[in-house]
């Protein structure tokens, strides 16, 4: 694809000349392995706004994680690092402006903690069992901020108030195990938030925590980025979480996008069949449902070998319908309305019909 | 076999009959200190917890972390032996069997775990694994075994031909198919499955909860699933227990649970569920709870949920709420429930 169709694909909207804050331009992550070149992320585009949030919605697999590492600068790229065979990156991923691939391992990792900052899923292996909670956000925020270690104390306590920890000025002398998984996990987003970054990346962040506790949490990085017009990119598998928090959706499959839209164009005119059948596959919360749920037959395919043309086509309903150029070529990501893109290569005339009789009335 | 799983709510005689029932189910484990290891407390897993599971149906307890649903469960077939109470299988008691006298009755009931991949021996095979319980309960299958472990391996969905194949070779979902093949293989009538999806994607999790009804309806099985998806649970169950430290707090059918929780804190578990449905964004009451729930070595008193409860009054510090059934075939613990119809409101005003 020309680098004019991928930014259609960033910039969203027809003629949009303004850069977004975070644009990720035909992305690749693979990594060599003795059984063959794992293709992680493969020609992936997307942004986002700041104070927008963005959801990343696939399966393990998908890519969601890599990506979102690569754009941390957290792939070791060097081969003698750690004696494994180093990630192998193309692409750009432009932070305002400034791509991040082509710049130095330290450069980028001086931008960590204020200008991005990631939740990680498992707090326990995110943190440092040996330091206190309160020592590893004081770290953080000393590197970024020249103040001295009152001041910076002072900070950790607020943003474990912030947070939701009873007793901030007592528990942040507590080590990571005195806390209970919510409480961890709270923790680690006082972390990420303690220099108030301009990108913030939450790789599932819910995933392990109650219902209870996921609502305590995702309200709480709902008001922290209305406070701090931050970029969120919102990681999960849970599309109720990104119903829920995200203004626009990237639906990965295979180290692609299959889709790409606003929320509400996601939810309510979807338009991939990967989409559909994730869309089909959750039993409905909020009324009863008799018929059977929608699966996706089959399993998601290995990423070392992924299935020629369009990745999705073995498990799709629908590829027979495209003459089979489904098994032949790849499908770009096209707008099929104004910032709604979808890589599959049903006709409009199709899609339409099949999403009218077979798709809507089981949703 | 695309029917529906739930049969028509009428309830002849022979629908309501029990399987299985427990009364007064109490787990303590005991927590150990000092030089001569004397009990300091115990952690209350389950604290008298009373239901029955009706014969072919879809019983569900639901709950956050550490509120006993798996012990629950484990007490139930037998993996925890109860500190108190009585459970009951067809009529016989079984809460103090033996391992000899257990082992016949692991013939009527088996489990399906939640970790496919902690859950199957990786040096064996897919024949071996599945065909275990013949080994194990020395049972000739008409056919032998390999005939009948290829035809279970049919009818989760495998290929017959992965016979001679390892766990390693499968994907999450395919193993999850191995471990509900072997609980299948000694025709059980009850299968009680912790967590049976929850380590599953989304697009395997409805393949697996598909296959899980469609077992149902093929041999005749009841199923107590413990689950924390609440989406998951409407979807499969009849009837729902939802436990909190220990207690189950409310106790009713699915449909009625879901469009009229009673107690408070199913209430605010409804309200907590993300939906996938954008344009109920801004539509939906949230009731958030704050904190943790409190430790099951030292609950609350009374009421346990009090201390998170936003209706708490004085009673609820003094006197525990019993499990009573308020409206027909709902009961709730709860001293100021929500949701309550006006009648029996009134009544109880009275």
């Amino acid at each position: 694809m020309t680098s004019t169709a991928l930014r259609d694909v960033t910039r969203r909207q027809p003629g949009q000349e303004r850069q977004p804050f975070l644009e990720v331009l035909d992305l690749h992550v693979h990594f060599p392995t003795d059984d063959g070149l794992v293709k992680s992320v493969d020609g992936l585009s997307f942004s986002v706004e700041r104070g927008r949030t963005l959801g990343i919605v696939g399966e393990s697999g998908s890519g969601k994680s890599v990506t979102s590492l690569a754009i941390m600068g957290l792939h070791y790229r060097r081969a003698s690092e750690r004696s494994r065979p180093g990630a192998r990156l193309g692409g750009e991923i432009l932070l305002d402006g400034e791509d991040l691939l082509s710049k130095s391992p330290e450069y980028v990792r001086s931008l960590r903690g204020k200008r991005m900052a990631m939740i990680f899923q498992d707090p326990l292996s995110a943190m440092n069992p040996y330091y206190t909670v309160g020592r590893q956000i004081i770290e953080a925020y000393q590197i970024h901020n020249e103040v001295n270690a009152k001041v910076a104390r002072k900070h950790a306590v607020d943003m474990l108030g912030r947070v939701g920890i009873p007793e901030p000025s007592h528990r942040i002398d507590s080590y990571p195990h005195q806390f209970s998984g919510g409480m961890r996990q709270r923790a680690m987003i006082a972390m990420a938030l303690s220099c108030d970054p301009e990108l913030l990346i939450a790789d599932e962040p819910t995933t392990a925590l109650d219902v209870t506790v996921q609502a305590q949490i995702l309200d709480l990085i709902r008001d922290l980025q209305r406070e701090f017009n931050s970029s969120v990119i919102l990681i999960t598998h849970d599309l109720g979480v990104v119903a829920e928090l995200a203004d626009d959706v990237l639906v990965m499959y295979a180290g692609r996008a299959a889709e790409y839209g606003s929320a509400d164009q996601l939810f309510n005119r979807p338009a991939h069949p990967y989409t559909w059948g994730l869309l089909g596959s959750v039993p409905r919360f909020d009324r009863p449902q008799d018929e059977r749920l929608l699966a996706i037959p089959g399993s998601p395919p290995s990423l070392i070998h992924v299935p020629p043309g369009c990745p999705f086509h073995p498990r799709c309903a629908y590829a027979a319908r495209n003459e089979g150029r489904s098994e032949e070529s790849r499908p770009e990501l096209t707008p099929i309305e104004p910032g709604h893109f979808v890589a599959c290569h049903l006709s409009p005339t199709d899609r339409a019909q099949i999403w009218a009789d077979e798709i809507a009335p089981r949703l | 076999m695309t029917a529906p799983l739930r049969e028509p709510a009428s309830g002849g005689a022979e629908q309501d009959t029990t399987l299985v029932s427990v009364e007064g189910l109490v787990k303590h484990f005991p927590i150990r200190a000092g030089l001569f290891r004397r009990q300091v407390g115990a952690v209350q897993a389950v604290d008298g917890v009373n239901f029955s599971v009706r014969q072919k149906e879809t019983f569900s307890i639901v709950g956050e972390s550490g509120c006993g649903k798996s012990t629950t469960a484990r007490l139930l077939t037998r993996l925890l032996e109860p500190t108190e109470g009585t459970i009951t299988l067809e009529g016989r008691d079984i809460t103090h069997l033996k391992d000899t006298a257990l082992r016949p009755l692991r013939r009527e009931m088996q489990m399906i775990f939640q970790d496919p991949y902690s859950s199957l021996n990786p040096r064996h095979t897919v024949g071996k694994i599945v065909g275990a319980p013949y080994r194990l309960q020395h049972v000739s299958p008409p056919g032998g075994v390999k005939k009948s472990v290829q035809e279970l391996l049919e009818a989760v969905g495998l290929n017959p031909e992965h016979y001679n194949r390892y766990p390693h070779e499968f994907s999450g979902g395919q193993r999850q198919r191995i471990g509900i093949a072997r609980t299948l293989a000694l025709r059980p009538r009850l299968i009680v499955a912790d967590e049976p999806v929850s380590a599953l994607d989304v697009s395997i999790q409805a393949q697996v909860i598909n296959l899980l009804e469609d077992l149902q309806e093929e041999f005749d099985l009841t199923y107590v699933i413990i689950a924390h998806d609440l989406s998951v649970v409407r979807y499969v169950s009849d009837r729902v227990a939802v436990m909190y430290l220990g207690k189950i707090v409310e106790l009713a059918d699915a449909d009625a649970l879901y469009s009229a929780p009673m107690h408070p804190y199913t209430v605010a578990l409804m309200s907590a569920v993300p939906v996938a449905d954008t344009r109920r964004r801004d539509e939906r009451e949230r009731i958030r709870l704050s904190g943790d729930v409190p430790s099951p070595i030292n609950p609350p008193p009374a009421c346990r949920f009090h201390t998170r409860c936003w209706k708490a009054q004085e009673i609820c510090r003094i006197e525990e709420p019993p499990l009573a059934e308020l409206v027909s075939g709902h009961r709730v613990a709860c001293h100021f429930p929500e949701n309550l119809p006006s009648e029996v409101a009134g009544a109880a005003a009275r």
